[in-house]
């Protein structure tokens, strides 16, 4: 999908949105205003149409209310871009006067968000920015954030320990060049190496590589599998051209790089490639098989995570509201009634931790083709072959050792075994 | 002599205009206007290289990046520059822009046209690898937050004072850069730009001037970024980004290149239509490039040209009836 037809595709989707975005604040008392932060426009605007729907979604099921309250749900544009993010955020506090803020999606737009809540003591749900020392190291600067999405060494750690019990010894890993990648990777190779496995190589595209072509060839061939962190238009590419060059070594993915937005568009080679993430398309539950026919026959498309993820942060949402009858409790009260909250969500139980983040299970899923929910045609679709149980996002370890130490990065933990 | 009385004269009407209605609009116009001010002198600065010196850079966000980075990273680690020390941080930013430039000039003032553009960009985007990679100073990818604005006897916490500071820094910096251009170096720069050889020839050292002009440039960049670091409270790779500098281009020239206030005009309707337009309708990105191909094919003297492109008709009917009458009278 290029740009250019996401940018005529997503304004016809969203005018319901921008529609009410753009309808003058009104200030009744027992109304919930949402301020919805997501990419629109620029090479990731497709994940926000996901976010978006996947809120909407549940808002509609709800008959656009929670608990009595009237919501409404006004999204502002962040072009991918933290500076952009700011300014929007500002505008919903100042001119919409938001009650929370909800959305971002990279990393720098979580760090740049969460900073304008302290500021504003407004609630901001992190439901997709996954940077690992927002709801850790950092914590203690955002009293008012509380995620609902996932730290990116969370499903890592179990897809580390998955690899190290298929028997794996080496593993190259191979991730885009940023924090989200850095963290990932991170994750990975701390789980694997706990259990005896080596990572003996790490390469690092650039963000939005396109061309692999320098980077293959330069893979181990010793390595027993490959770790991959692929992110936007990676995706595809990566898969596509490792089996081009003709290596069959298994792939084990990073949560994003077997997404279901990605899985329309790619080509039989990812058949058997493993990933990890709190959430499947596939997953056999009866919720989720509703849950996935009612937005593909909305939406046109399999959810992703992006759309779970905010369908369940308005779930979540909307059990607070319960709680308090439909009043705004205030921010700091709103928070702690949304931490203390279990709920079960499409993606299995939910329950947060003392640092606000989410206690789910993580997934490990195998690229299949085959046909699922009674649709006709045989697709691929990411089944759940081992499900690791309320896994949070220090993984097996203390959580007070794991403080300790620094945040994943490009250097942490140390390559031991690279040469 | 006269009609450049009545511009300076408009131009300071209408910064009293900005100075009194902006405050008293609704408070996310004023983050705006805050906004494009301070990107605004980034802008100027490009309008010195390119409208005055006819040099193209599409390096200008690397000085807006180290004077940001330079805040930022005093702020957040020693705590410096959050009292009167914000002025000591201004003069910091201002040196270090004008350093970096100082040093990027050796290897770019050499080269003209395009290649001036290849060069600039290429040096941009060191900066920008820099920001990316280097995680221990930069943060990487996420850059850093700055968790509060100065305060020295006023708080700049305070949206509206913070505008009145920022508004004043731009003011300044546009009474600086209109007094450089006016002086003998300014008019040596336009010659520069209208025929360099013919300068050499009469004995200026046309190197030296731009290097100059180019070192200056780099300085109020790097004034453009502290100002930045502290509006927008984040500064990432994001800021340092060809976009970034390629952004300050445009705005230069849908403003006007060489006329410095059309600067400010195009950062005001390019933050306009992408900040503001983008939270009414989701299209606005066809508005905003339907201004920039309107301007380059109807305008290429930008939006600053229009009153001259206005006179320029009136003349040129005015001597159309002039002949048609001579033609009636001599028949």
């Amino acid at each position: 999908m290029t740009c250019v037809s996401l940018r005529r595709l997503v304004p016809l989707l969203l005018g319901g949105g921008v529609a009410l975005a753009s309808a003058p604040a009104s200030y009744a008392a027992e109304e919930l205003r949402i301020g919805v932060i997501a990419p629109m426009t620029g090479i990731i605007a497709q994940v926000g149409k996901d976010m978006v729907d996947g809120l909407n979604m549940y808002l509609e099921e709800t008959n656009g209310t929670f608990a009595g309250a009237k919501v409404k749900v006004i999204v502002e544009d962040s072009q991918a871009k933290p500076d952009t993010a700011v300014t929007k955020a500002k505008k919903l506090l100042l001119q919409d006067k938001v009650h929370m803020l909800l959305g971002g999606v990279l990393a720098t737009e979580g760090y740049a968000l969460a900073p304008v809540s302290t500021n504003d003591k407004t609630v901001y749900i992190a439901s997709v920015p996954a940077a690992d020392d927002l709801t850790q190291r950092d914590l203690p600067n955002y009293p008012y954030l509380i995620r609902t999405g996932w730290t990116s060494s969370q499903p890592h750690h179990a897809l580390g320990q998955w690899a190290c019990d298929q028997g794996y010894k080496k593993i190259v890993a191979i991730g885009a060049d940023y924090a989200f990648g850095h963290e990932s990777v991170g994750g990975f190779q701390k789980a694997f190496e706990d259990c005896g496995g080596r990572i003996i190589q790490k390469i690092w595209p650039p963000f939005g590589t396109k061309d692999f072509g320098p980077y293959i060839p330069t893979i181990k061939a010793d390595a027993d599998a490959i770790f991959t962190l692929m992110v936007g238009p990676m995706v595809v590419q990566f898969p596509k051209q490792l089996r081009g060059a003709g290596i069959t070594k298994p792939i084990v993915g990073g949560g994003t790089s077997y997404d279901e937005f990605a899985l329309p568009v790619m080509g039989d080679e990812v058949i058997g490639d493993i990933s990890a993430l709190q959430y499947s398309a596939a997953l056999a539950t009866p919720k989720n098989e509703a849950f996935v026919k009612k937005y593909r026959a909305k939406y046109g498309k399999v959810p992703s995570y992006f759309s779970e993820t905010n369908y369940t942060s308005a779930q979540l949402i909307n059990e607070v509201m319960k709680g308090t009858k439909g009043d705004w409790p205030g921010a700091e009260p709103f928070v702690k009634a949304m931490a203390a909250l279990k709920i079960d969500a499409v993606r299995g139980p939910v329950a947060f931790d003392d640092m606000r983040n989410p206690v789910h299970n993580i997934y490990i899923k195998k690229v299949e083709k085959k046909k699922l929910f009674g649709y006709d045609k045989d697709e691929l679709w990411n089944t759940v072959i081992k499900t690791y149980p309320n896994v949070g996002q220090f993984w097996t370890y203390d959580k007070a050792t794991f403080l300790k130490q620094p945040v994943y990065s490009r250097d942490f933990p140390p390559c031991k075994f690279c040469q | 002599m006269k009609s450049q009385k009545i511009k300076i004269l408009f131009v300071v009407v209408a910064l009293a205009a900005i100075a009194i209605i902006v405050p008293n609009t609704n408070s996310f116009v004023l983050l705006l206007a805050t906004r494009a001010l301070a990107f605004a002198i980034l802008v100027m600065s490009v309008d010195i290289l390119l409208g005055y010196t006819g040099l193209a850079s599409l390096g200008q966000a690397a000085y807006l990046g180290v004077g940001a980075y330079l805040t930022a990273i005093l702020a957040t680690r020693y705590q410096f520059g959050l009292g009167y020390d914000f002025w000591l941080v201004v003069v910091f930013g201002i040196l270090l822009g004008a350093a970096l430039a100082a040093v990027f000039g050796l290897l770019a003032i050499r080269a003209t046209g395009v290649y001036f553009l290849m060069i600039t960009l290429a040096l941009g985007q060191c900066v920008w690898g820099l920001a990316y990679r280097w995680n221990s100073l930069t943060g990487g990818d996420n850059g850093i937050n700055l968790r509060a604005r100065p305060k020295f006897g006023i708080d700049l916490a305070n949206e509206v004072t913070f505008f009145y500071v920022v508004f004043g820094f731009f003011a300044v910096s546009l009474l600086l850069l209109y007094t450089l251009v006016r002086s003998p170096f300014g008019r040596s720069l336009t010659g520069i730009r209208e025929r360099e050889l013919r300068m050499k020839i009469l004995g200026y050292n046309t190197w030296l001037h731009k290097y100059l002009a180019f070192i200056i440039a780099g300085g109020f960049g790097g004034l453009s970024g502290v100002l930045w670091a502290h509006t927008a409270g984040i500064v990432s790779p994001e800021n340092v980004v060809l976009t970034t500098s390629v952004d300050a281009l445009l705005m230069a020239v849908l403003g006007g290149a060489g006329t410095l206030v059309g600067g400010v005009i195009g950062a005001a309707i390019v933050f306009g239509l992408r900040e503001y337009l983008s939270t009414l309708v989701p299209w606005w990105q066809y508005v905003l490039g339907a201004v920039y191909v309107l301007t380059i094919f109807y305008l290429p003297t930008g939006l600053m040209g229009i009153p001259e492109r206005i006179r320029q008709r009136r003349a040129a009917t005015a001597s159309k009836d002039q002949e048609k009458k001579l033609a009636s009278v001599t028949t």
